[in-house]
């Protein structure tokens, strides 16, 4: 830990970091452009030029930039020199040349990082009298807005575009004082991470088109901590709102989860809360089969009177729900009379996940796959099926760069130079799977192979890891072997219990050899291990067979889950779900429950951490969390927090829900956390078109936050933190405020609490092949970031990204189904485009997993006919389909 | 013996400027009867102004409602398909304003403006509740001439990128000239 000294004052320095790193670990402001704690420093922006001295006597010193400079021992530098001061005054002033006057009008006023910059180096007055420069804007697609004149050239875009997130279609373009930033022409941005273009821009370049559209400023935003419900890997959001409707979805840093970014998915797909499609109010059918909309009283009295006339009630509970919400489910219909509402095959799949995450093999939270140097993904989809995990994985093959670098005496924050060194250079990643994947251009070997095969495959892996016969399986598993950090994943994308299954069997072998052998699965639902932790013994086919006649189905599609025939017993169906869908169209009861921004909940990730999602706003009319509705169902309504302390004392593993973060009596000071900036505005007016009387702010009983601008909220723990603001720091970028080191974890939060001893030893797995694929008829459902998650496809802009219906096979298949490249298909009535990839494993037909082909359950490859004659839809393919579109 | 002399002198002096005021004009009127005057910068209601071009100026940046003290101004921002913000609704509680003109100083583009009216009185204070429709003029009032789009580099509709003061014709991204 070399100690220097800045302005007179000795700081004891973090060993390898660069200066600027280490005075904002000091809590010094230093301004900074170019400079990103996940991105490391290029030196392009001069903002945080500093001064150095060469030593004792040196007086004059000469400029530096921080961030290019290494600290050691007894190093002097000034920030508080008279020079530094004016030169990054100047930078601001000279990035502000061309910088239009249109603050009033930018999406990013109030939160601006230049804004902020600006102020912190105390620029004021613009003297260059010449033209500025202006660009035009390009459309580049429904999530992110482009102004072009507001850029400042720091190419943070790019760098996180192209260097991390993996794109190729956003880079800089043009020549001297013209470079511009955006595409090659118009389009939709094709990465899965563009989205996080809007908080890495420094400025307004890249903004929020979705929340442009209901704009509100920072400042006015009501705000609560969430976990994104999007995927099974439980990304920590922000969730904000005003006026009553979800405004936007930001991200939230948790250093061992999502750390600085998030996926289109999760930040884009928080529309549904506001969809015309949510159940507003309970619904009674009446005998014509319509819903009559009743209050909420009349509804739940109408429930329990069918549930004491019934004869065999259960309860189908969900992957989708909190962890409270099933426990009180469990509570108004009994233990044995409760199923998690997953199919047998899902309850197979995620008792293998449950097997692992309870085991010695290391389990990695998402951040700490990013330091793995060989990973092998087996049948799994990440990128459109856990997508935040994608891009942590394409920052682990930089490990090999990280290598170089180090022999070759290159600090890991010289992000420039590491690259130019590493060129090409990667750490080994193999993917298994059916058809192209996103990661291929990180791949250093891409595999396809039926699922079947993937498993035979994985197999043979598995055998050669102890077996030195040199064969391509043996080379595959000599590069985890020989890894310091070897990583396996897998997921439920391929629906298959034995991929798990053989691949936690990979895992087992290669952790004999190698003890910091990794394991990643992903599992399918936000609350997936949660719910797997309720009930996996029973599957939801395995309680209807029990031929119920009344059936309590909470916030589960179990009409698009099942098959139709499992169902046929249900004479009474009464339905808890926040948004219509075929299971409430079947419905004899619905109740309107609250959605994740209306819900206090307890969720597990694919890690096995638990984490709490907190309400943002209070519901509109009847609205309710659904445990609030199921407990007043069972007599009283109970709190979220009663409910987890019942559900810890009947499940020893779950003893940790409890205290991830504070419950209701949590006070600092004597007030809760304010969800409401301190700057809020028009509390007095907001309402007056209704009445002029104020409206005393709803309370919150439920949690330790408050509806209100009052309260505290900068020593808020990170569970509770309600936004990201410190003075002077009104961007994102105050992050850093909360952290004891840039980059590290946040300073207040709560320890991981494992739900695992993670000491039982895993034997490996008996996998028999046969039962599951047929060879000849593999049908492959594949997951589509925009399309597979139902909630989020309620979002406008994403559902403008859903693909259209296809069938995807190799010219072999193809042509022995009489199927033509861009001809169409039908099956069971459904049209499709027919792409025709080699990509895809021999005998493999693969179709969307989008709402427009749930009727295609359970076919087989001869069912698709070709129609004659059929013209393709100008825009049948999407942009999230582009490059795995065989005839790009 | 100095300072008793002082401050007596001090009495007649005062004294005589009260009986000098007995012979000047009188400040108060009889108002309502006669109207008193007030300056063109006195802060009375609120109004909403408009541009040169006679589109509203307000572009709903939200600067007047933070800077509010007492919250009195809640508004929308929205926009028209040519991408010019604007107000989707615009609201004021007078009942709640203390006419400090802290919005108008805040406002960018001098669309926030209070007026010497101040006769705004009500039986009903629901009538104190003030929509865009009820704020927005026809006229630039007390700043004539500034349009904050012809100095802003957002295009909209009939003026294009490149056409605000001070700024070039967009350049051509793929000119190699040096």
């Amino acid at each position: 830990m070399p100690n220097i000294i800045v302005d007179g004052q000795t700081i004891e320095a973090k060993d390898g970091a660069n200066l600027l790193e280490v005075l904002l670990n000091e809590g010094i402001n230093v301004p900074y452009f170019c400079w990103h704690p996940a991105m490391g420093s290029i030196g392009a922006c001069r903002q945080c030029a500093v001064v150095g001295y060469a030593n004792e006597d040196d007086t004059r010193g000469r400029i530096m930039m921080s961030c290019m400079t290494p600290v050691s021992e007894g190093a002097r530098f000034s920030v508080n020199a008279d020079n530094a001061e004016s030169f990054r005054e100047s930078v601001v002033e000279n990035l502000m040349l061309n910088h239009p006057h249109d603050c009033p009008v930018c999406e990013e006023g109030g939160e601006c990082h230049l804004q902020d910059m600006t102020v912190m180096v105390g620029h004021r007055d613009r003297q260059y009298e010449g033209l500025k420069t202006t660009y035009r804007n390009q459309y580049l697609g429904p999530f992110i807005g482009h102004e072009m004149n507001r850029c400042i050239t720091c190419y943070r875009c790019v760098r996180y575009y192209k260097d991390y997130a993996g794109g190729d279609d956003l880079s800089a373009f043009g020549s001297r004082d013209r470079v511009f930033f955006g595409r090659a022409e118009s389009g939709v941005l094709e990465n899965e991470f563009a989205g996080n273009l809007i908080e890495v821009c420094p400025t307004g370049v890249f903004t929020d088109k979705t929340f442009s559209k209901h704009y509100t400023r920072k400042w006015d935003l009501q705000t609560a901590p969430t976990v994104c419900q999007s995927c099974s890997l439980g990304c920590n959001t922000y969730t904000s709102e005003r006026y009553g409707e979800v405004r936007r979805v930001h991200n939230r840093y948790n250093h061992e989860v999502n750390g600085y970014f998030l996926c289109d998915r999760g930040r884009f797909g928080a529309g549904h809360v506001n969809s015309a499609n949510r159940i507003p109010q309970a619904g009674i059918r009446n005998s014509d089969g319509r819903y009559d909309p009743v209050d909420l009283e009349t509804a739940l009295s109408a429930v329990s009177d069918l549930m004491s006339s019934s004869d065999g009630l259960i309860g189908i509970g969900s992957p989708r729900a909190s962890l409270e919400a099933n426990e009180a489910l469990i509570q108004l219909v009994g233990e044995e009379n409760y199923c998690n509402g997953m199919t047998d095959n899902e309850c197979e799949m995620h008792q293998v996940i449950l097997d692992v995450l309870a085991s010695d093999l290391i389990t990695p939270a998402m951040a700490e796959v990013e330091d793995y140097d060989a990973i092998i993904i087996v049948g799994e989809d990440i990128t459109n099926h856990a997508p935040r995990l994608a891009l942590s994985i394409r920052q682990s093959i930089r490990q090999r760069a990280g290598e170089l670098a180090e022999s070759s005496g290159i600090a890991l924050w010289h992000d420039a130079a590491v690259r130019e060194l590493a060129q090409a250079e990667k750490s080994p990643l193999t993917l298994l799977t059916p058809m192209a994947d996103r990661l291929d251009d990180v791949a250093t070997h891409s595999i396809r192979l039926a699922p079947n095969e993937i498993i035979n495959k994985t197999i043979e892996i598995t055998n050669a890891v102890n077996d030195a016969t040199p064969s391509s399986a043996r080379e595959i598993a000599q590069t985890l072997i020989e890894a310091k950090k070897p990583l396996i994943v897998s997921g439920t994308s391929l629906n298959s219990p034995n991929i798990l299954k053989a691949t936690t069997n990979l895992a087992i072998a290669v952790a004999q050899h190698n003890p910091e052998t990794g394991i990643f699965l992903c599992a399918h639902e936000s609350n997936s291990v949660g719910a797997s932790l309720l009930g996996s013994d029973r599957s939801g086919e395995a309680l209807l067979a029990t031929k119920p006649n009344t059936a309590i189905v909470l916030e589960n599609d179990i009409y698009s889950r099942f098959a139709e025939g499992a169902l046929e017993s249900i004479d009474h169906l009464v339905v808890l779900t926040p948004l219509d869908d075929s299971t409430a169209s079947q419905a004899d009861v619905v109740l309107p429950a609250g959605s994740f921004a209306e819900a206090e909940g307890t969720f597990i990730n694919s890690e096995g951490r638990s984490q709490r999602s907190m309400v943002v706003f209070k519901p509109k009319g009847d609205i309710a969390p659904s445990y609030q509705l199921l407990t007043r169902l069972a007599g009283h309504a109970k709190q979220a927090s009663t409910l987890r302390s019942e559900l810890a004392a009947r499940h020893e593993a779950l003893q940790p829900i409890t205290s991830i973060a504070p419950n209701e009596q949590f006070r600092i000071a004597g007030s809760k956390v304010a969800r409401m900036t301190h700057r809020s505005s028009g509390r007095t007016a907001m309402s007056a078109d209704i009445s002029v009387r104020e409206k005393r702010q709803p309370e919150d009983q439920e949690s330790a936050l408050a509806f209100t601008m009052e309260g505290n909220q900068q020593q808020a723990p990170a569970a509770l933190r309600t936004y990201s603001w410190s003075p002077g720091w009104n961007s994102n970028q105050s992050i850093h405020k909360f952290q004891d080191e840039v980059g590290g974890p946040d300073r207040s939060a709560v320890d991981k609490r494992p739900l695992f001893e993670q000491t039982r030893r895993l034997t490996p797995y008996d996998i028999s092949v046969e039962s599951e694929f047929d060879p000849g008829q593999i049908v492959i459902l594949q997951q589509h970031i925009f399309g597979s998650d139902p909630s989020s496809n309620e979002a406008e802009e994403i559902a403008s990204l859903i693909p259209q219906p296809y069938v995807r096979m190799n010219s072999t298949t193809a042509s022995s189904l009489a199927l033509t490249h861009r001809g169409g298909a039908k099956c069971r009535d459904i049209e499709m485009m027919v792409l025709v990839d080699d990509d895809v494993a021999e005998g493999c037909l693969i179709y969307p997993s989008i709402p427009a082909t749930t009727a295609l359950a359970g076919v087989a490859s001869t069912d698709f006919t070709a129609i004659e004659g059929w013209i393709a839809p100008s825009e049948a393919v999407k942009a999230s389909l582009i490059t795995t579109d065989g005839a790009r | 013996m100095g300072m008793i002399l002082k401050a007596i002198w001090s009495q007649l002096v005062t004294l005589y400027r009260v009986l000098l005021h007995t012979f000047t004009p009188t400040d108060t009127v009889s108002y309502p009867e006669e109207m008193p005057y007030l300056a063109p910068r006195y802060r009375g209601r609120i109004v909403l102004t408009r541009d040169p071009g006679g589109e509203e100026r307000c572009v709903a940046c939200n600067l007047c409602a933070v800077a509010c003290p007492v919250d009195c101004i809640a508004l929308q921002k929205t926009e028209d398909e040519h991408g010019r913000w604007y107000a989707d609704f615009f609201r004021i509680n007078f009942s709640r304003c203390v006419m400090c003109g802290l919005c108008e100083e805040a406002c960018p583009t001098y669309a926030i403006q209070l007026t010497p009216d101040f006769e705004m009185c009500e039986y009903d204070r629901q009538n104190m509740v003030y929509e865009k429709e009820h704020l927005l003029i026809s006229g630039q009032g007390k700043y004539p001439g500034y349009s904050f789009y012809h100095v802003a580099g957002k295009a909209i509709k009939d003026k294009d990128k490149g056409e605000s003061l001070n700024e070039a014709t967009p350049i051509d991204v793929r000119s190699l000239l040096p």
